[in-house]
């Protein structure tokens, strides 16, 4: 569980990135902050990781202040996801994945080994393992760096736009396989996106951000876009965008759902 | 530190100054040593540089050429040139020239290939000729770079001057080979300090010119490029 | 080459004097040189000062260095000692800004995704940026490594000896042979330890090795992610 307890984080020049912002995420719950740059999400997200101090205000991991713990430690406990991988571009990929087990006193021969079972859960052909990173494809690279973040065996886990830097379908493909890993191990995810409907189709709770951190709308998807709190809200979600204004109209017996346009979007199951 | 006063009071010496002999005399000579070497040097290596640079072909030979040239000891070259071609500045000079060549011409090659192709292309586009694309274009921005390999040349070349007095009888170089024979270590140590200080005192102009050129050519600096590009151009004799 | 012929235990007991000399500095040269180097870049303030002050020391003149480094330390001026630290602090002056350039050439963004999980400071430097600075690093090295045994010759001029007196010697008597084999020598020793880095540092760097042939070989897309 990850408390944020009015957080601000003011920098010397003046510029308020996030302003009391209070939030907790449940334990292996998928949390997305989601809003658009100057929204505060990252500030938030690295946090946690201390790779950011709040000016002011607590962020708590299961009652602990993170402020107490050593932070070289907290960072090896915590697996943390980047845009464009920030892999190791001088360790192959399997010691790529191998890197905070072996941080943490893992012998090198066992953490490899480890590496090696990981690699197929994230999807990726063991071939790749004695790769570099400079040889893999960007959907690989994201690939490997989940795998980096999950070897440690994290609680947390800390997703940075982590699919930003891929083509749209590649992307799809990851956000199906980061849901199937959630359902298998479900570690407490907190993940950042400035794209709604990436945000709707991975998280269990979304957090709509405005500028400073300041929470528009908190909820499940489905409470977000069934009845989107303000203008902002219902600006940021799409709710006016033809795809999402769906009825159902009857065909051959079946009831299509169409959007309003009358593109047919699926079919109700009987 | 004793020493040291003991030079400085040479130094102090007026009847040091003046004369065929005097220290005006011989940094003259010292100074125009390094120009006309560097003179030799920028007429074969600046065109040939500007032209690689240009036409992005011939590079790896020219950069063989320059690493070679880099690695052959001055003062061997200096010494065989003396034997073959006697006492004064013939030798000297050759030697210089020799050790000039590979800071110009990286410089050139260097600063004329760092121009935006884009730049180029668009010139090009525009209608202008090959010739004026070089001096209208290329020259002006690769001025930065190009007076690098200016600076780091004139160093060498300066600094290795000195030696030119072990084969003639030029230059501040004398004082120390003199001292150096006789054992008259304040004349020693003076030269060494003049010399020094002539080294450091065309540093600062060039360090200044190159400044300037740079802060001409471009709007925003590019930090990195050029002072790399300078320190790796650096031998020394 | 009869002169060669006739003298070469001479000639290599030389060569085997100049090792001993270049060796040695640029061994000093990395170490003094690659921490500066890297002060430089993380501080870049002083670090400006500290590289203007290296090319102040570098501008200075060999001959006229190696005659004031024994007054200002103490030493004779004949002594290897006197040789070793006229190359050392060439060397240090050449390197740093190229050891500056090699971290500043590391990719901020690998540095801090390596903080952000769980690199500490120590293992940061040793096992990222200095494995990373390590080509451009290397490029610098081999510069020195030219430098330094072409500027021990020069302590023949004053009596310390190297591959240098057979030019001192040569000259003197007249003997172009000598000459002769003390340039060939003198070049051979530095492409030698040249390649000898340039092995040493394709060895150290096999991820960019990789790279670029990858990049030669691809013929297909890239595989489905």
């Amino acid at each position: 569980m990850i408390e944020f307890r009015s957080v601000t984080k003011a920098y010397p020049d003046g510029t308020v990135a996030v302003a009391d912002f209070t939030y907790t995420v449940e334990s292996h719950r998928t949390v997305v902050l989601v809003g658009s740059s100057g929204s505060g999400k990252t500030t938030l997200l690295r946090m946690v990781n201390r790779m950011v101090d709040p000016t002011s205000g607590t962020v708590a991991i299961d009652g602990l202040d993170v402020r107490d713990l050593d932070k070289v430690a907290l960072r090896r406990s915590i697996g943390y996801v980047l845009q464009a991988g920030g892999l190791l571009p001088h360790r192959t990929v399997l010691d790529n994945v191998a890197t905070v087990p072996v941080l943490t006193g893992t012998p090198r021969r066992r953490a490899r080994t480890a590496a090696w079972e990981l690699l197929e859960r994230v999807g990726l052909d063991r071939s790749l393992a004695g790769r570099y990173p400079a040889q893999l494809s960007g959907g690989q690279q994201q690939r490997v760096g989940v795998a980096r973040a999950l070897a440690g065996d994290p609680n947390i886990l800390l997703m940075d736009e982590p699919f930003g830097a891929v083509d749209p379908i590649v992307r799809g493909e990851l956000q199906v396989e980061l849901r199937r890993l959630q359902a298998e191990l479900g570690k407490t995810i907190v993940f950042v996106t400035h794209d709604i409907d990436e945000a709707f189709g991975l998280g269990d709770e979304v957090v709509v951000l405005r500028r400073g951190g300041e929470i528009a709308q908190a909820g499940t998807p489905a409470q977000i876009l069934a009845n989107p709190v303000d203008d902002f809200v219902r600006d940021f979600v799409g709710a006016d965008r033809a795809e999402r204004v769906l009825t159902t109209v009857e065909v051959d017996g079946r009831c299509v759902v169409v959007d309003r346009d009358g593109r047919p979007a699926g079919v109700l199951a009987r | 530190m004793n020493l040291f006063a003991d030079a400085l009071t040479w130094l102090g010496d007026p009847s040091h100054w003046s004369g065929r002999t005097g220290i005006a005399q011989r940094a003259a000579q010292h100074l125009g040593v390094t120009a006309g070497a560097l003179a030799i040097a920028a007429t074969l290596a600046l065109p040939t540089g500007i032209l690689v640079g240009h036409t992005r072909r011939g590079r790896s030979l020219v950069v063989a050429i320059s690493g070679a040239a880099r690695a052959v000891p001055t003062l061997g070259l200096l010494t065989l040139a003396a034997l073959a071609l006697g006492i004064g500045l013939q030798a000297p000079v050759l030697a210089l020239v020799v050790l000039a060549v590979p800071s110009l011409l990286a410089g050139a090659y260097a600063g004329v290939e760092s121009v935006d192709p884009v730049t180029v292309d668009a010139a090009r586009a525009v209608g202008m000729s090959e010739f004026q694309i070089i001096t209208r274009v290329e020259l002006p921005l690769a001025a930065p770079v190009v007076v690098g390999g200016l600076r780091a040349a004139t160093l060498q070349v300066v600094a290795t001057a000195t030696l030119a007095a072990y084969v003639s009888d030029t230059g501040l170089g004398r004082y120390l080979f003199t001292g150096l024979r006789s054992r008259d270590y304040p004349q020693m140590l003076a030269g060494a300090l003049l010399v020094a200080a002539l080294a450091l005192l065309l540093e600062a102009v060039l360090a200044r010119l190159q400044q300037l050129a740079t802060r001409a050519t471009t709007s925003t600096p590019r930090h990195g490029a050029p002072a790399r590009l300078a320190a790796s151009l650096e031998g020394h004799a | 080459m009869t002169w060669l012929l006739l003298n070469w235990p001479q000639a290599l007991q030389l060569a085997w004097t100049h090792v001993l000399l270049s060796v040695p500095a640029i061994t000093i040269s990395v170490l003094v040189a690659v921490p500066l180097g890297r002060l430089a870049h993380r501080y870049p303030r002083p670090g400006g000062a500290l590289l203007s002050a290296a090319s102040l020391l570098y501008a200075i003149p060999s001959l006229p260095l190696l005659i004031i480094i024994p007054v200002v330390l103490g030493i004779p001026l004949r002594s290897s000692a006197t040789m070793v630290v006229a190359l050392s602090v060439y060397g240090v002056a050449l390197l740093v800004r190229s050891a500056a350039d090699a971290f500043g050439a590391v990719d901020a963004r690998v540095r801090l995704a390596a903080t952000a999980i769980g690199f500490s400071p120590w293992a940061l430097f040793w096992r990222v940026e200095l494995p990373l600075a390590t080509p451009v690093l290397l490029a610098g090295v081999r510069v020195v490594v030219v430098s330094t045994v072409g500027l021990a010759t020069i302590g023949a001029l004053v009596g310390i000896p190297s591959l240098g007196s057979l030019f001192t010697d040569g000259f003197q008597r007249g003997i172009a042979g000598e000459v002769i084999t003390g340039i060939v020598a003198t070049v051979a020793l530095a492409l030698a330890l040249d390649g000898a880095c340039a092995l040493t540092g394709r060895a150290l760097t096999p991820w960019t090795r990789s790279a670029r042939s990858e990049h030669a070989g691809r013929h297909t897309g890239p595989v489905a992610a």
